[in-house]
């Protein structure tokens, strides 16, 4: 309770709405995934809100992100236009990125979200670009890039950490411990107790917090995120999640079954980052019983205006499949300047 | 005209653009010789021995607003990087929708003769030209090095600079007034009537020195220079070879699914250029093995002299119909 007080009830209403958004937004992309709606492969968020939410609730617009596979949450969280999401999410072409990325690329650089990446571990390097970049500027922006667990055993995480650390940039990294790279556990894949403490090797702050608890990932971020505007460079945050679904939505009898134990996916839900932040807000007072059914209908309203706005949207014509190889008026015709 | 090095060409136009546009920044494993002082630790990055990360963070940069030259060094150290090579950099313009661009130059050195062994001698370039997405250059002269690498820092989309490491010491004319050379347009290194003669990188001054000697013999050979394999100029090689009926693709790359098959293939499948052939169309190229470190072996893998002169006088011999 103390912890909450500190915080403005707005910010924290605001944190609220926001996890409540994905949440709803991924059990609507699951339904209709389900129903055959929605084409390809969706890989949910549900029971990681807090994490997006907590940390870019510490960012500023001009502030930037790399997602991952996993990236509705922080495309939400970043303050993405869920029409446009779910446009992409159907694959038409009024979706971000006009039916090319689909639910794993979205991107939307006009609000610092550098797009979501399909592999594991790629937006680690790309991230430590866009916070070099800043600190070229000079910008005091800040820049967060998300991974997992998984992510943690690519080479590319302990490169990009490295350079990072030599090169003193504005870059948190976000680590998603949800335990599990599909279905094997990291505490067989990690060869460490603890995550964060890989920050050590890279000379720069570590930190774990309860990832199911958005008012702690966003202490942990807001110091962090101080840090790194300050020109104090990179840090480490590891935040102890869990994916309530599959690796991916599938169909019965489609996809990879999930092997993780049911007491352990049951423990886990009852940890729910969204229903332990509504009881917070109930307890000190900032939110009535009302109120919360009241913010739950406002979003249930904006994700159906977003499923009918994909629905209505049309698909892109195959040949548009030709656009956009590469960037507009490009090359350069040359000749003597 | 003054002559220069190939080398020296190559970082004229560097220094030329980073003066230009201070947008630019450099990244190597090894501090590049006579940038830091005029453009400062900043602009001028040394990095760890992590390809990746920083082939990665030449993405992260151009898509904030830089345009960054990523100096691989050696093509083989480009496959450690490969993932944020091809699918990142070359794909996520498109799979963003084209919200973003990416302008990045990624500088490797590509060939053979050094005696390095196959895992520091590579011509890699068939297989990025397999990656939509990406540009690549691939230029035989001081003139093109840095006409080609002026234009690839202004272009808006990752380019691959394949730089040939036996062409560093080569001289050449250039000039000292600002040019850029633009992509798609193949040079005619040499005109010629009989037999047409497209020829990659190190190989385009070997064929001009082989088309010298078969003049004295009566054979003409027009040799081309795609210098971009993407965009390949089709026509100026269609056109060559709707003249000459001939074709021979000399190339030290791996044969199999070359540059050299692509442009045999474009030659081919034209109906117009087809009907004027007299001859099949020859590859002359490396053969499919690592390549050997011992020197008799290492020549034995690549295009010589003797191997490309076999091809003209067998097109040559072929009966006309």
């Amino acid at each position: 309770m103390e912890v909450q007080m500190e915080l403005e009830s707005s910010r924290l209403v605001g944190m609220y709405r926001t996890m409540l958004t994905i949440r709803r937004f991924e059990e609507r992309v699951s339904r209709e995934f389900i129903e055959g709606n929605v084409p390809g492969y969706v890989h949910l968020y549900i029971g990681e809100e807090a994490v997006a939410t907590g940390v870019c609730s510490n960012l500023q617009l001009s502030d930037r992100i790399v997602s991952h596979h996993r990236g509705h949450g922080h495309c939400i969280a970043k303050g993405a236009d869920i029409k446009r999401m779910m446009a992409e999410i159907y694959g038409k072409k009024t979706g971000y990125c006009k039916g090319k990325g689909g639910s794993m690329h979205i991107a939307d650089f006009s609000i610092g979200m550098l797009g979501a990446n399909g592999i594991v571990g790629a937006g680690l390097p790309i991230a430590v670009g866009a916070a070099t970049a800043a600190r070229l500027e000079g910008n005091n922006q800040v820049v967060a890039v998300f991974f997992g667990d998984g992510g943690c055993h690519e080479g590319e995480f302990h490169e990009s950490m490295n350079l990072a650390s030599i090169w003193e940039i504005p870059l948190i990294f976000v680590c998603e411990n949800n335990f599990y790279a599909v279905n094997t556990p990291s505490s067989y894949a990690i060869a460490i107790d603890e995550i964060y403490k890989r920050a050590e090797a890279y000379s720069m702050p570590g930190m774990a917090v309860d990832g199911n608890d958005v008012v702690a990932v966003y202490k942990a971020a807001e110091e962090l995120v101080e840090r790194a505007r300050e020109g104090k460079g990179p840090a480490l945050l590891e935040c102890r999640t869990y994916r309530w679904h599959g690796h991916f939505e599938a169909k019965p009898g489609f996809g990879i079954p999930d092997t993780r134990p049911a007491e352990e996916i049951e423990a886990w839900k009852k940890k729910c980052p969204v229903a332990a932040m509504e009881r917070r807000l109930l307890e000190a007072g900032i939110l009535t019983e009302q109120d919360i059914k009241q913010i739950d209908n406002q979003v249930i309203a904006q994700i159906d205006d977003a499923v009918k706005y994909a629905v209505e949207s049309p698909l892109a014509a195959p040949e548009d499949a030709l656009e956009d190889v590469y960037a507009s008026e490009s090359t350069v015709t040359g000749g003597t300047a | 005209m003054r002559e220069i090095t190939y080398a020296q060409a190559a970082q004229e136009a560097i220094i030329e653009e980073f003066r230009r546009d201070e947008k630019t920044v450099h990244m190597s494993a090894e501090l590049p010789g006579g940038l830091r002082r005029e453009f400062g630790e900043d602009r001028i990055r040394v990095t760890p021995v992590s390809e990746s990360a920083f082939a990665g963070a030449a993405i992260g940069l151009a898509g904030s607003g830089f345009r960054p030259v990523a100096e691989i060094n050696l093509a083989t150290f480009g496959f450690v990087a490969m993932d944020q090579l091809v699918n990142q950099a070359a794909k996520i313009t498109y799979m963003f929708g084209g919200q973003a661009k990416f302008p990045i130059l990624y500088r490797m050195r590509n060939g053979l003769g050094a005696s390095a062994a196959a895992q520091h001698s590579t011509n890699s370039y068939s297989m990025f030209m397999n990656v939509p997405g990406l540009k690549i250059i691939l230029p035989s002269t001081p003139y093109d090095v840095k006409g080609l690498l002026k234009t690839a820092i202004r272009d808006d989309n990752p380019v691959i600079s394949f730089e040939h490491m036996a062409l560093g010491g080569m001289k050449g004319e250039v000039p000292e007034e600002e040019y850029t050379i633009p992509f798609g347009v193949a040079d005619i290194k040499r005109k010629g009537n009989d037999v047409t003669v497209v020829a990659l990188s190190k190989m385009v001054p070997e064929v001009l020195g082989i088309a010298e000697e078969l003049e004295s013999e009566g054979i003409s050979l027009e040799v081309i220079d795609p210098r971009t394999l993407v965009p390949m100029d089709r026509d100026t090689i269609r056109n060559s070879v709707a003249r000459t009926g001939r074709l021979i693709a000399v190339d030290e790359a791996c044969q199999t699914c070359g540059a050299a098959a692509e442009i045999l293939s474009l030659v081919t499948e034209d109906n117009a250029t087809f009907s004027r052939l007299k001859a099949p169309l020859k590859r002359v190229c490396g053969l499919d093995i690592p390549v050997p470190f011992s020197p008799p072996m290492e020549k034995f893998a690549v295009p010589d002299r003797e191997k490309i002169i076999a091809a003209v006088k067998e097109v040559m011999a072929y009966p006309s119909r």
